[in-house]
């Protein structure tokens, strides 16, 4: 399926664009304007004339695609016209300064979700429902497998397996921008004062969430540490790209462990070679992406990312919505297992191999 | 349950020897005996039966949450096994909140999982649900997989005895040859299988010692050796049997521990000449009287797979024992003796058998010839004759060596002959399940025909390793053409080496062929679709060239 190529948004090799605002969407490739939803790499990339994103994320935009790029913050609900179109970036809950992104013109409104999620989380702001004619939605874990539970509960569970072994370091392999902070939040919150260690990529990614006022607990890379300091008992962050990688040559027989969605699955607990799988997502599980779609209350749905198919099989004949998935051209850009998550997990710039 | 649920989360957790051993440990320690032993049975695998199919667990749960088939399909694709996928979609059900269920392992097994068997329709439908809404989360894929059968944990065999061991105070080996011939869970099983040596319950006639196994050889390790430490035979290309003979009973047992007698009596027949107290390791083959080698292992399967055996098939496919190893003589367990002892005890014992009463008997009973090798620099040509004689390779075993429990490297190698090979095109990729659900890893391949098209030839799952099935699984996704359910059609582009052990014609496959241990052995990058065999060089592979 592609999108109708007179309408509000298009399909171009770009990516989605609107012609009214002159705009990109999370564009794959340089444009002279790109609209950010957040600052994951499949969705912010470099390269481009302007950028205009949520204020709360433009620590982290600064830092992935340079500083001296030209970026318009935007406040959560503020809306600004772009051309012949009213723009407005609106609280995804995905991470820090992500955003779903609403643009109106002709009397038509398409919300473009972006990522994002329904569950609590500490280190960003909550997701805000937002209405709109047409919704371009993601997928991710679009299947009904996937069901998350609390995060501080998940969060309660990594507490214990840390505590568990007070012999061994404890590595807990998360994406280094979202998810680890999201676990240093919530360990916060379940009353964790001690210091956390963390892979240079984690590391960061720390200043923007403090700065924004996130509770965290203190942090240091491991290379600030004495060479030969224990790291017996002590809990380490490391992008998952680092499992396996020479880094881990520092670590005397550690417990090691995943948080991702992916980790719901025993098989892919299994495949992925770590210890403990802990499931925690940042995306939208099947219930929320439900509810998402009825939140928005939109005559039009194009699903993508993950299983964009069959949700919008699910949204067309068990709900009776028009839904499509937005095809496999976009598709392209991120393979149906999240290995762009995966990809995303290490900002650019920031070396995977041993930290600073 | 919860502690049996709590050992399997463990090993499926860690990854470590000493950790599983331990959990395995404290398990039995804490469980009582019939728990103990109903768990004993289930990480043995010896504990298979489906009480109710995965399909009507799927069609409760489907029901039950209104989600169309296809979805289920979908997130079965993703998952890889229906019992996980039903557990996971549980949260759909909207069931009403339920007490909590705790029972004993023994008691779903004896009482609770037979009962639901044995009701029908919308009655085990509700009794299923109730069961669902009261079980604790980690327990509902577990129940899932005892009542469907599909009840497996990665843990070795050699782990569970080492802990019984520890906790029984018992041999290892001892304990492995206590658990040979079936374990029928109860307590008073699990009583005598722990029970001390001096206690000196009496075996079960039946009873057969465990197998002693080969490793792949390690040539530099053997070249170091004296050739005239060991024993060299063929390699026979049936499967593994003990041939047990006491107190006028006969058992034969096959490596998987299946009694097998029913379906071959003319060994039944042999073996009444057998003296009393004998137990032969050897390996089961279809051998005519007359032929000068075993019949393949196409005509073995036919055997292997009735029950009762018409006169027709017997005729026409006999069996052979063909004897390794004497492990028993006279009701005295030999193991302990050096191979070179036990060769010569099995020489006299094969040789002193009174003669067969008829002609079609002669044969029945095979030695497995001692092959002469003059020195290292000889094995090789020797192991080039193995299939022209039906064997698939070389055995070899050390002259003083014991008769050992399992696989211990060193004492006994096995060397294979090369497997055949053939270049084939990606046809077809499906998922696979548990630790590669959700990539796409068994695949179809294809040679080409007469006409200029790919024919389905063999399916193979192994051979690349995880680097290459990631990347393969991405390309995959990418030139898939078109979808049959769980099925990608690919672009025929991508072209394997593929290795197989043997060939045999077949009407059931559309090549015509059958091929056998299909694997992958390399991806040819280097190769277009368009230079891949043809069905023309396979046929010049076949095994019978009375066949082409």
């Amino acid at each position: 399926m592609v999108l109708p190529g007179d309408g509000l948004i298009q399909l171009t090799t770009e990516g989605l664009y609107c012609p009214a605002a002159d705009a990109w969407i999370d564009p794959w490739r340089p444009v002279s304007r790109a609209l950010i939803t957040h600052g994951h790499a499949d969705h912010a990339r470099p390269g481009c004339g302007a950028y205009w994103a949520v204020a709360a994320g433009e620590g982290v935009l600064r830092q992935r695609l340079g500083a001296g790029i030209s970026l318009t913050g935007m406040g959560y609900g503020e809306e600004r016209r772009l051309g012949g179109a009213r723009v407005s970036f609106h609280s995804a809950g995905h991470v820090l300064g992500s955003a779903q992104i609403r643009i109106s013109a002709g009397g038509e409104t398409w919300l473009i979700s972006g990522d994002y999620k329904r569950d609590a989380d500490p280190s960003c702001a909550p997701f805000e429902p937002v209405t709109a004619d047409v919704l371009i939605t993601e997928a991710t874990f679009g299947l009904p497998i996937y069901r998350w539970r609390p995060g501080r509960q998940v969060a309660a569970e990594i507490l214990a397996w840390w505590r568990e072994a007070p012999q061994r370091p404890s590595l807990l392999f998360a994406y280094a921008f979202g998810k680890a902070q999201r676990l240093l939040a919530e360990l916060a919150a379940l009353g964790v004062e001690e210091e956390v260690l963390l892979h240079g990529a984690v590391q960061a990614l720390m200043a923007p969430y403090r700065s924004a006022g996130v509770v965290l607990p203190p942090t240091r890379t491991l290379g600030e540490l004495h060479r030969r300091e224990s790291l017996a008992g002590r809990l380490v962050i490391a992008p998952p790209s680092a499992h396996r990688s020479p880094w881990m040559k520092r670590f005397v027989s550690p417990q090691t462990a995943f948080v991702s969605g992916w980790m719901a699955v025993r098989g892919a607990r299994r495949r992925r070679g770590f210890e403990r799988g802990f499931a925690l997502s940042d995306h939208a599980d099947w219930d929320g992406l439900l509810r998402t779609v009825a939140d928005s209350g939109a005559r039009q749905v194009y699903v993508t990312h993950g299983n964009s198919e069959g949700l919008a099989r699910f949204l067309r004949e068990e709900q009776g919505l028009a839904a499509e998935p937005l095809g496999r051209a976009f598709e392209g850009q991120r393979n149906e297992q999240g290995e762009v998550e995966a990809a995303a997990m290490a900002p650019e710039g920031v070396p995977v191999g041993p930290s600073p | 349950m919860q502690l049996f649920a709590e050992l399997f989360e463990t090993l499926e957790h860690s990854g470590g020897t000493r950790a599983r051993v331990a959990a395995l440990g404290a398990f039995f320690r804490a469980a009582d005996l019939a728990d103990g032993a109903w768990a004993l049975a289930l990480l043995l695998g010896k504990r298979k039966r489906r009480l109710i199919t995965g399909r009507r667990l799927r069609q409760i749960c489907l029901e039950r949450s209104g989600l169309p088939e296809w979805l289920f399909e979908s997130c079965h694709a993703q998952v890889g096994d229906s019992a996980e996928t039903i557990a996971l979609l549980l949260p759909q059900l909207g069931l009403p909140p339920a007490p909590p269920l705790e029972l004993p392992l023994a008691t779903w097994m004896e009482t609770r999982l037979p009962a639901l068997a044995a009701l029908e329709g919308e009655a085990q439908a509700e009794a299923v649900l109730a069961i669902w809404a009261a079980l604790p989360d980690g327990q509902c894929f577990l129940f899932n997989k005892l009542l469907t059968g599909g009840f497996r944990v990665g843990v070795a065999a050699g782990l569970v005895t080492r802990a019984l061991a520890q906790v029984s105070g018992l041999e290892e080996a001892e304990l492995a040859h206590r658990l040979m011939g079936g374990f029928e869970p109860s307590a008073a099983a699990m009583e005598a299988l722990l029970a001390p040596l001096e206690a000196g319950a009496a075996a079960p006639i039946s009873r057969p010692y465990p197998f002693c196994l080969a490793s792949p050889l390690e040539a530099e390790r053997l070249a170091a050796t004296d050739p005239a430490g060991w024993q060299v035979e063929w390699k026979w290309d049936g499967i593994r049997a003990q041939l047990i003979r006491r107190s006028g009973q006969t058992f034969l047992w096959s490596r998987g521990e299946d009694l097998i007698n029913a379906s071959f009596p003319e060994l039944e027949g042999m073996a009444e000449r057998l003296p009393p107290g004998t137990v032969l390791d050897g390996e089961l083959t279809v051998w005519p009287a007359q032929a000068p080698q075993p019949a393949g292992f196409g005509p073995l399967q036919r055997r292997l797979g009735r029950q009762k055996p018409g006169a027709a098939l017997l005729r026409e496919w006999p069996a052979a024992f063909v004897a390794y190893d004497l492990l028993e003589r006279g009701g005295q367990d030999l193991r302990p003796e050096p191979l070179g002892r036990r060769r010569a005890a099995l020489e006299a014992l094969v040789q002193g058998l009174p003669p067969a009463a008829s002609t079609p008997a002669a044969g029945l009973l095979r030695l497995s010839p001692v092959l002469p090798l003059g020195g290292w620099q000889e094995l090789d040509a020797l192991r080039q004759q193995a299939r022209s004689v039906g064997a698939e390779g070389l055995m070899l075993k050390a002259l003083d060596s014991a008769y050992g429990v399992g696989r211990r490297r060193g004492l006994w190698w096995k060397h294979k002959l090369e497997p055949m090979e053939l270049d084939a095109v990606l046809l077809y990729a499906q998922a696979g399940s548990g630790r590669r659900a959700n990539l796409y890893t068994d695949y179809t391949f294809g040679l080409w025909d007469g006409e200029g098209r790919l024919v389905t030839f063999a399916k193979a799952y192994s051979g690349l390793d995880d680097g290459e099935i990631n990347e393969l699984d991405r390309w995959i996704r990418r030139h898939t053409t078109e979808r049959f359910g769980p099925v990608r059609a690919v672009e025929p582009l991508q072209v394997f080496t593929l290795g197989f052990e043997g060939l045999q014609r077949s009407s059931r496959h559309r090549s015509g062929l059958a091929v056998r241990f299909p694997r992958i052995l390399r991806w040819r990058r280097d190769r277009s679709a368009e230079s891949a065999d043809s069905l023309t060089s396979a046929l010049a592979l076949l095994e019978d060239p009375a066949a082409q």
